[in-house]
């Protein structure tokens, strides 16, 4: 009894023995079970799975066709809100892409023009003209300068109308979801799982319903992009308005605002600076969708880089990808000088009139001079073959290192993980996950990950989970290995912090297929290049959140030490790190996420894991195999996060204790 | 000055317009669904294009190539112009099944799906094209990761194909290796040309790929129904898929409503056929030469009036 009391109160004993166990039947129950013929050790026994996939696709097929409000059915009201969003992306559409036209399809006859590329830069800059920073004007006029030079100016304003109407949507709704939150406790309960899923389970998933029920085009489009994007909105606004000071509000309240007047006259816009931080996750994540969106009907850039990349065009690919990238960078720099602006400073009305005015000029004088109307398709610019040529030369003077790098890497790390996860019998498996949890934050965490686990298991999907499990610790090991210190550095340096900034805007907005392609022609098909893909994706957050940890460190502590007399690798080691590690834990947090939420892109270099399944899905328009899969990677997802939240909450505790 | 006297002249045109094209079945645009290769995208419009001078007003629609059959049941998409018999005829027949897709016909084009290999191997693996040489040679084809084992590259997992119950009935010493998109596929192929490396994979024509690159498809005992679904048949007593892949032709679909709404268009569609050489050619244009879809396909239709003035007669 002692000795049990032991083992589980001792964490070396305890992670020791797990681990210890794990790997031995990893290694050898494989083998045992096929000596004595029990084959279900290995593989859950088929009959027994349930054919959750298979109610899912029934139950959306009465949906669609015999589900009915009253007299509505549910089709015609989906139907309904499909053509309320369609409306205004349309009038935005016809603004900057299609001008004003009457009659449908090949009939359609141009009343009036678009707006012309001057008058749409000229309208941007005025925006940031407005912000008083004069730096702003030049970034935001070069980088719309940069869409019409490379000739992709229709494409471009063609995902900006639909980004301009998909971020007010997911900025809207998630305001409002998240002061229901704020005030509603009952609420935040009832939210706190279904922003779990909408984070974490794969687009993929959802696009087959969303398809079937809002018809095809952009307005499915749409949809998709709001429910990826707006999550991050709900929660930071509960979090910016349980943040503001209670000062505030009890200075609000004496001098007697209503309940409405307290929280749009004094949370609000004390909050705004958080809020902000919430525009900028919903714009980059809305740019983020824009490679799928086009895979269902969308257009725009993305559908350039698809496209491009189809005919190995990998200068038209990167020409596109940098422009969603450009367009990324100017809209957040803008809606954060926004932001900034103290209400009634800057240049205001005649800005306005100055706006109007280029409008209008530029419109009647595109008549006469046509260049004035579409930016001229003989003045573009294109790098044309550099891109394919750079990488053909890399290809063949430097395929040979190349592959012995990577025969090293996946002989000595990817193929051993994969081996200990695949070998881990799916029963062992729940039990091993519930205790972990049990181990980190008590009986309730344990009992979720048991019922988690277990979910993976009987809808038969275990194999891919492991899969799944095994790409995503590696490339998070080596996204951590790479990324924290570069983190610390630019948490030491202010001129690293500017260049990782840069760095980590491109990695995060520049579409992940743009590299893939390079990457499988200098790497093959293969776990490996996914790898890769995964790891540049999933490693902003690593850089980021160490970068943090390390400014956020009281100075009077490194001076202390220095005070003591520690060298400067003293300094780092002894005092910074273990003082960054709950911010590090949190970027670990952050990358795991990201790194599931690449799992889709990464079946399109064939790996076989739960993305595959899910991709799979979509391509057969398959409801519930999608929705399905798409749960057991969002249940990966959440188990993590709670396990590494413990952990992170634990090592606080733990230093508070000592402190 | 300009714009003002501009505005009323385009309100004129379109009147003029409208009244132009009264004399077709229904003024609603037929809704062409476009997908991501080139091939399709130049079917589409030169159909499309057709039709316009028909009369016809046309929609071009993006959508997935089978998420489309969804669409096309509810009637939100009307026409699907490239349908594969090797890739969508199961999707297709299911459709049919339903009454509310009909099946319009064959293009005139062969779908070709095969293993291919790049020229350079027959130095290595003389017994090419002939599949029976793969037997001794696929140390040949082996990378790291899979030897003393051939590698294969396979098409996305979606696309099917049997490869994995092909390689171990016909006793192939190979690994497949699914690539994910076939962006994927043929990133690898030009990788593996520009470095003459070793490569064999899944390759289909209609497609750039056989066009640019030189090599052959190999050679496997001919397709048969039966060697699909009866192990008895083919060279393999004890397996099924003991010979090559199916080739077929590609159809064309539509919505049930197109017949009744668009009769004249109807016939068109039906009428539609192009060779597999016109259509290498064209693909050719747009993905190797840099031509515009639009631009080859308005070539084409200049160039044949004889043929598509029959289709819309």
């Amino acid at each position: 009894m002692t000795a049990l009391h032991r083992l589980i109160r001792d964490p070396r004993l305890f992670w020791g023995g797990l681990f210890a166990l794990t790997l031995a039947l990893s290694l050898f129950a494989g083998d045992l079970a096929k000596d004595i013929g029990a084959k279900w050790v290995m593989k859950f026994p088929k009959p027994l799975e349930l054919p959750l996939d298979k109610l899912i696709s029934a139950a959306m097929k009465w949906l669609l066709e015999e589900a009915a409000i009253g007299p509505l059915s549910f089709h015609a009201v989906t139907r309904f809100i499909s053509a309320l969003i369609e409306a205004p992306y349309l009038a935005v559409r016809g603004l900057l892409v299609d001008g004003l036209q009457r009659g449908q399809g090949s009939y359609a006859v141009q009343i009036l023009p678009p707006l012309s590329w001057i008058a749409v830069t000229t309208i941007f800059c005025l925006l940031a003209w407005r912000s008083g920073r004069r730096g702003l004007v030049g970034l935001v006029g070069a980088c719309f300068l940069y869409l019409a030079v490379f000739g992709r100016w229709e494409s471009a304003m063609a995902t900006l109308a639909s980004v301009l109407i998909s971020v007010p949507m997911g900025v809207a709704g998630g305001v409002a979801l998240g002061i229901l939150a704020f005030r509603h406790p009952w609420a935040e309960r009832a939210m706190r799982p279904v922003l779990d899923l909408m984070q974490t389970v794969p687009v993929f998933a959802y696009l087959v319903p969303i398809l079937f029920m809002f018809g095809f085009g952009p307005t499915a489009a749409l949809v998709a992009t709001v429910i990826y994007a707006m999550p991050p909105m709900v929660r930071l606004t509960t979090l910016a308005l349980r943040e503001v000071p209670e000062e505030v509000a009890e200075a609000g309240r004496m001098a007697g605002c209503t309940r409405r007047q307290l929280l749009w006259k004094c949370l609000i816009p004390t909050a705004m600076p958080m809020l902000m931080v919430g525009v900028n996750q919903v714009i980059m994540l809305s740019l983020n969708m824009v490679i799928i969106a086009s895979m269902i009907g969308a257009g725009g850039l993305g559908y350039d880089v698809l496209t491009a990349l189809r005919k190995l065009d990998i200068g038209g690919g990167v020409e596109a990808g940098v422009a969603i990238v450009v367009m990324a960078i100017a809209l957040d720099r803008l809606s954060q000088a926004e932001a900034r602006r103290v209400p009634g400073t800057g240049r205001g009305g005649r800005l306005v009139w100055i706006g109007l005015a280029v409008i209008l000029a530029t419109s009647a004088l595109g008549y006469v001079l046509p260049f004035v109307q579409t930016y001229p398709a003989g003045a573009t610019l294109t790098t044309g073959t550099i891109w394919a040529q750079a990488i053909e030369w890399i290809n063949i003077n430097l395929y040979d290192h190349i592959e012995a790098v990577k025969v090293a890497i996946l002989i000595g790390l990817l193929l051993p993980v994969k081996g200990f996860f695949l070998g881990i019998p799916w029963a062992w498996g729940i039990v091993a996950m519930g205790l972990i949890g049990w181990r980190m934050a008590g009986w309730r965490l344990g009992l979720m990950a048991l019922l988690m686990t277990g979910f993976i298991a009987l809808t038969g999907f275990w194999p891919e989970a492991m899969i799944t499990v095994y790409l995503c610790g590696v490339s998070v090991f080596v996204a951590m290995l790479i990324g924290v210190p570069l983190g610390i550095w630019a948490g030491q340096s202010d001129r690293a912090n500017t260049v990782l900034s840069a760095l980590i805007d491109t990695l995060q907005t520049l579409p992940s297929f743009v590299y893939l392609i390079p990457v499988v022609m200098l790497f093959r098909v293969g776990d490996f290049s996914a790898m890769i893909a995964v790891v540049a994706y999933s490693i902003v957050p690593a850089i980021r959140y160490a970068a943090h940890g390390i400014r956020e460190i009281d100075p009077q502590m490194v001076e202390a030490g220095i005070v003591s007399g520690c060298t400067r690798r003293q300094i780092l080691w002894r005092i910074k790190l273990p003082l960054a590690l709950p911010s590090l834990i949190v970027g670990m947090n952050q990358t795991v996420m990201l790194a599931l939420s690449m799992l889709v892109i990464t079946a399109l270099v064939g790996t076989r894991d739960l993305g595959q399944q899910v991709y799979m899905a979509l391509t057969k328009a398959n409801t519930g195999q999608g929705i399905v899969a798409g749960l057991c990677v969002a249940f990966i997802a959440i188990m993590v996060d709670r396990i590494l939240t413990a952990a992170a909450r634990g090592m606080e505790r733990g230093e508070a204790g000592h402190g | 000055m300009t714009f003002l006297t501009k505005a009323p002249a385009c309100l004129l045109a379109m009147l003029l317009a409208t009244t132009a094209h009264a004399e077709v079945e229904s003024t609603d645009p037929i809704k062409l669904t476009l997908h991501d290769w080139t091939g399709q995208l130049i079917t589409t419009t030169i159909m499309g294009d057709v039709l316009k001078k028909a009369g016809y007003n046309v929609e071009y629609v993006q959508a997935d190539y089978l998420a489309q059959f969804a669409g096309m049941r509810t009637g939100d998409l009307d026409v699907a112009m490239e349908l594969w018999a090797t890739t969508a005829k199961e999707a297709l027949d299911e459709a049919v099944a339903t009454g509310d897709v009909v099946n319009m016909g064959e293009t005139g084009m062969k779908a070709i799906e095969e293993w291919w290999y790049p020229s350079y191997m027959e130095e290595s693996c003389p017994g090419l094209p002939n599949w029976e040489a793969l037997k001794d040679c696929a140390e040949a084809f082996s990378t790291p990761e899979t030897a003393p084992k051939g590698r294969y590259l396979g098409g996305p997992v979606t696309w099917g194909g049997y490869d994995e119950e092909r390689v171990e009935a016909l006793g192939l010493d190979f690994e497949v290796v699914h690539a994910g998109t076939d962006a994927a596929l043929f990133a690898e192929l030009e990788a593996a040309y520009q470095r003459k490396d070793p490569i064999i994979l899944w390759i289909y024509s209609p497609h750039w790929a056989p066009a640019k690159y030189e090599g052959k498809f190999v050679e496997f005992p001919a397709y048969s129904k039966e060697c699909y679904e009866d192990p008895a048949v083919g060279l393999n007593p004890d397996m099924a898929y003991d010979c090559g892949k199916p080739s077929g032709p590609i159809y064309k679909a539509a919505w049930k409503g197109v017949d009744a709404k668009w009769p004249g268009a109807a016939k068109a569609i039906r009428a539609f056929t192009l060779t597999n050489e016109d259509m290498g050619a064209m693909v050719g244009a747009v993905d190797l030469d840099g031509k515009t879809v639009e631009d080859v396909a308005a070539d084409w239709v200049a160039k044949n009036e004889a043929i598509w003035s029959a289709w819309i007669k």
